[in-house]
């Protein structure tokens, strides 16, 4: 039941966190992009990744969601080690992502986009029988009985409910390809795309970048509404006063390494973290003024 | 029986020309991504002007090569600057599509001059051989040779000390960058295209000259093998180009030692696909490597369908059904029938390649795949015809499928050369399991179409014939389109990293768009099968590829009624006029090229 958690819940999350990383390493020829990084998310919890542009965020993300393979280190996901499974069966497994640059699928409609993102949760059409499930997908696909035709349905009715949650800002633009899309409503879309997945784990990839501050709002409010119906979140975020308000913790990295953790308020007096912001001429970053938007 | 020596010393001269031409495929992915399947164009272009150098003029050597090398640059850098210069801001997939086509049309240019029948092209050194060791060599092997060292040379030294040289590889490591920095990148573009032309005319001399014979079929072929010498070495790598030229040189030179001349391309053909399926990135890449493509934006270029309201469709319908009743002479009806035999064709490519992105250039192997399997079951089974059409669809689907699967970890031209070799390969199966298929003198007395029994008598039968059968895989594929599968399908050629991320399997979906597809394929082969009563390994060719391609860019990418309007348009339109055979084909390379620059989403545009 949603909204009883014990107050042991909390404990026992601990002992037992969603997502675990251990030692988790990519190295690029002599760079090391990411390096023994060790990082726990208990259930529940909302973690920000914070850093200078080029300290391995974003291909922390890759290495958790099998886009790319570590060369050394682990993954853990409830317990079970997933390192280097293929990103469809991270997908299946419920990790879902958007992308720092929005990767969209340009061609398809808003609600095609979504429905993208419901594609593990396909049942009736997709039988899970080696060999020739594929080829019994074709023709469910093809013949469409009741059953595959109710799904659809439905997962087309929890599109829309998804897309509801953006306001006005999508619903009327349901039936449009992506590509014709704001850059702002294209990162929305990422997201939508995400939730229909029904995510355990979310790992949002700089959801407000190139937001003006009004939809930077809208987008902090739903990420925190999120987070407050008990998603586990993953965070890489810029804009330094959304991480402070939304964050559990705060993971400070710098070239490929995490020079500090701890609450907003810790890391953020942390001589490390000026000095790596500041090392990198990003001032601003470490005083109380937001960046202003892109 | 020649010595391995031979062999040796063979396999290096050839594969020093194969170098020549991969060298410069090298040169041109490094700065611009792009395969170019125009330069074994140029190489022919270079083999018949040295041939009118050679015959006609009866210039030394020396002036021979460098005409040639003139010459072909000059078509080397015309193509840059009119062929590919205006699409730079266009979608990945339009610089692909303009070098086949530009590829097309120069061939056709080449064989309208100069008849499609082979010609001698006489080596200008004497005849003599040396001994060497167990092995003899001649004066064209050391000449072969020398331009190789000479030519590997002057280009080191060009990149290494020219400013020029410079930009190039500037622009090879980070474009963009390189821009930033003031280097013009379109004469860096134009250097890169001169250069190339240069060297694979140059080769294409020393070919004919190799082999005393030219003829307009060695473009394919010079296209294939420098693109498989390239992949070896790593796409962009340019002494990889070299080694890579080398080394398939002499492996199709023992593979000829070992089993016979008939498998001298089935060796090229099989390596490129090993080397593609095993080390992508070539034989010299470093074992892990960031993808060869930058990771966004999107391979076609966006667009929105047109919708075509429902009565004009019935109304086509009906008039194409009724069309028969009314007295139009047989030759439009056979046309017609032609046409739909395309538009099979057509909706099988344009799922494949406008669907979900592979831009296929071997199609017609599935073609051929339905006939032979189709033709083999009537005849030597003794099946119905209705049933062994399907068996014949049935048949492409399976194995063309299992051939293809290879390439489905490959993206963009990777996958075009991979269908292209695969298509090769099945042709050249065709022509040497003779036990099965009768090798060259093909199968003949096949029995006409018939259905249930009673032989389909007259141009208006198996013209409801094969509309019905268009129309009903037109509708299926529509039904597919309009599934979870459609989504997906297209949602792999908008952005495939996305779509894994969200847990779409790119070898379950383009296995299964390569079973739909195949299946609409290969009733079309077998049909036409029944059709022709005739059939050889020649039948199905890369032509058809190439058509089918132009049909489906024309009426739209992965657009189900484009295809078959595309088919109607391309197919019938040049019969109406009375167009020539021999234009056809130079007409089609046009209307790609012009579809490409002006209108890249199709008549009926990209679904």
């Amino acid at each position: 039941m949603a909204g009883t958690i014990e107050p042991g819940a909390n404990a026992s999350a601990a002992a037992c966190p969603l997502l675990t990383l251990r030692g988790l390493t990519r190295r690029f020829g002599g760079l090391t992009a990411v390096d023994a990084i060790d990082l726990d998310l208990g259930e529940g919890e909302l973690v920000s990744i914070i850093g200078p542009n080029g300290a391995g965020k974003t291909t922390l993300f890759n290495l958790v969601t099998g886009l790319d393979r570590p060369d050394a280190g682990e993954v853990r996901l409830g317990g079970h080690t997933i390192t280097g499974l293929s990103p469809e069966t991270l997908a299946g497994k419920g990790i879902a992502r958007t992308f720092q640059l929005g990767r969209v699928f340009g061609n398809l409609s808003v609600m095609d986009n979504v429905l993208i993102g419901a594609h593990t949760r396909l049942r009736a059409v997709k039988p899970g029988i080696p060999l020739v499930g594929p080829l019994l997908e074709l023709g469910l696909a093809l013949l469409r009985p009741r059953s595959v035709k109710a799904e659809e349905d439905r997962l087309r009715e929890e599109a829309k409910g998804i897309l509801a949650r953006f306001g006005d800002r999508l619903l009327p633009r349901i039936d449009q390809p992506a590509y014709t899309l704001s850059y702002a409503n294209r990162r929305r879309v990422e997201i939508a795309r995400a939730l229909a997945l029904e995510p355990r784990l979310l790992l949002l990839d700089e959801p407000t970048a190139g937001m003006n501050p009004n939809e930077t709002t809208e987008m902090q409010a739903l990420i925190a509404k999120l987070k407050a119906e008990g998603l586990t979140i993953l965070l890489i975020e810029h804009k330094l006063d959304i991480v402070l308000r939304l964050s559990d913790r705060v993971v400070v990295m710098d070239d490929g390494r995490k020079i500090a953790e701890g609450t907003g308020g810790e890391v953020r007096n942390d001589p490390k973290v000026i000095e790596a912001y500041l090392g990198h001429g990003l001032s601003r970053a470490a005083s109380n003024e937001p960046e202003p938007a892109a | 029986m020649s010595s391995w020596l031979d062999y040796t010393i063979n396999g290096l001269i050839v594969g020093n020309l194969y170098a020549l031409v991969a060298v410069g495929l090298a040169l041109i992915f490094g700065v611009s991504r792009l395969i170019n399947f125009a330069q074994g164009s140029i190489y022919l272009v270079g083999a018949y002007v040295g041939w009118v150098a050679v015959v006609q003029l009866r210039t030394p050597l020396p002036v021979t090569i460098v005409l040639v090398a003139a010459f072909a640059g000059m078509v080397g850098l015309i193509v840059e600057r009119f062929g590919l210069r205006p699409l730079q801001d266009s979608a990945r997939i339009a610089p692909l599509l303009a070098t086949i086509g530009i590829s097309f049309v120069l061939d056709q240019i080449v064989m309208l001059i100069f008849s499609p029948n082979p010609r001698a092209l006489p080596s200008q050194l004497p005849d003599v051989r040396f001994q060497v060791g167990g092995g003899t060599i001649g004066p064209l092997d050391l000449l072969i040779a020398a331009v190789g060292v000479t030519s590997a040379l002057l280009l080191f030294l060009f990149l290494r000390y020219n400013k020029l040289g410079w930009a190039v590889r500037a622009t090879a490591q980070d474009r963009d960058a390189a821009m930033q920095m003031g280097v013009d990148v379109n004469r860096v573009n134009q250097a890169v295209f001169g250069i190339a032309a240069a060297l694979g005319g140059v080769s294409g001399l020393l070919v004919g000259m190799y082999y005393n014979q030219i003829d307009t079929a060695m473009s394919l072929q010079a296209t294939l093998k420098g693109v498989v010498a390239e992949v070896i070495g790593g796409a962009g790598n340019v002494p990889g180009a070299v080694a890579g030229g080398l080394l398939l040189g002499l492996v199709e030179s023992y593979g000829v030692a070992l089993f016979g001349t008939s498998y001298r391309n089935l060796f090229a053909f099989l390596l490129l696909i090993s080397v593609l399926v095993l080390r992508p990135n070539g034989l010299f890449a470093s074992a892990r490597q960031a993808p060869p493509e930058p990771l966004t934006g999107t391979f076609i270029a966006p667009s929105r369908p047109v919708r075509l309201p429902l009565w004009a469709l019935l109304t086509a319908l009906g008039i194409f059904t009724l069309l028969p009743l009314f007295p139009v002479s047989a030759y439009v009806l056979q046309t017609l029938i032609n046409a739909w035999l395309f538009g099979m064709l057509a909706l099988s490519l344009t799922l494949v390649a406008g669907t979900v992105g592979q831009v296929s250039l071997g199609h017609a192997a599935l073609l051929a795949i339905g006939a032979y399997t189709s033709a083999l079951l009537s005849l030597s089974l003794s099946f119905p015809v209705g049933i062994a059409i399907i068996c014949g669809g049935l048949m492409s689907a399976a194995l063309g499928t299992l051939l293809i699967s290879p390439s489905f970890r490959l993206r963009g031209h990777y996958v075009s050369i991979a269908t292209l070799a695969i298509g090769e390969i099945v042709s050249l199966v065709i022509l040497n399991w003779e036990s099965v298929t009768h090798g060259p003198i093909g199968i003949s007395g096949i029995p006409p179409l018939s259905l249930f029994g009673y032989e389909l008598v007259g141009a208006a039968s198996v013209y409801w014939f094969t509309f019905a059968i268009v129309v009903l895989l037109a509708l299926l594929q529509v039904r597919l389109l309009g599934s979870h599968i459609g989504r997906s399908l297209r949602a792999i050629r908008d952005d495939d990293v996305a779509a894994r991320a969200y847990g779409l399997s790119l070898n379950r979906y383009k296995a299964l768009a390569f079973i739909f597809g195949g299946f609409a394929a290969g009733i079309s082969g077998g049909i036409a099968a029944h059709l022709y009563s005739y059939i050889n390994h020649e039948t199905f060719n890369t032509q058809q590829s190439i058509l089918a391609l132009t049909i489906v860019i024309l009426g739209g990418l992965g657009n189900v009624a484009g295809a078959i309007v595309g088919s109607v348009a391309l197919v019938g339109l040049p019969e109406i006029f009375r167009i020539a055979a021999e234009y056809r084909i130079l007409i089609y390379g046009i209307v790609l090229l012009l579809l490409v620059r002006f209108r890249p989403q199709g008549l009926l545009g990209t679904i």
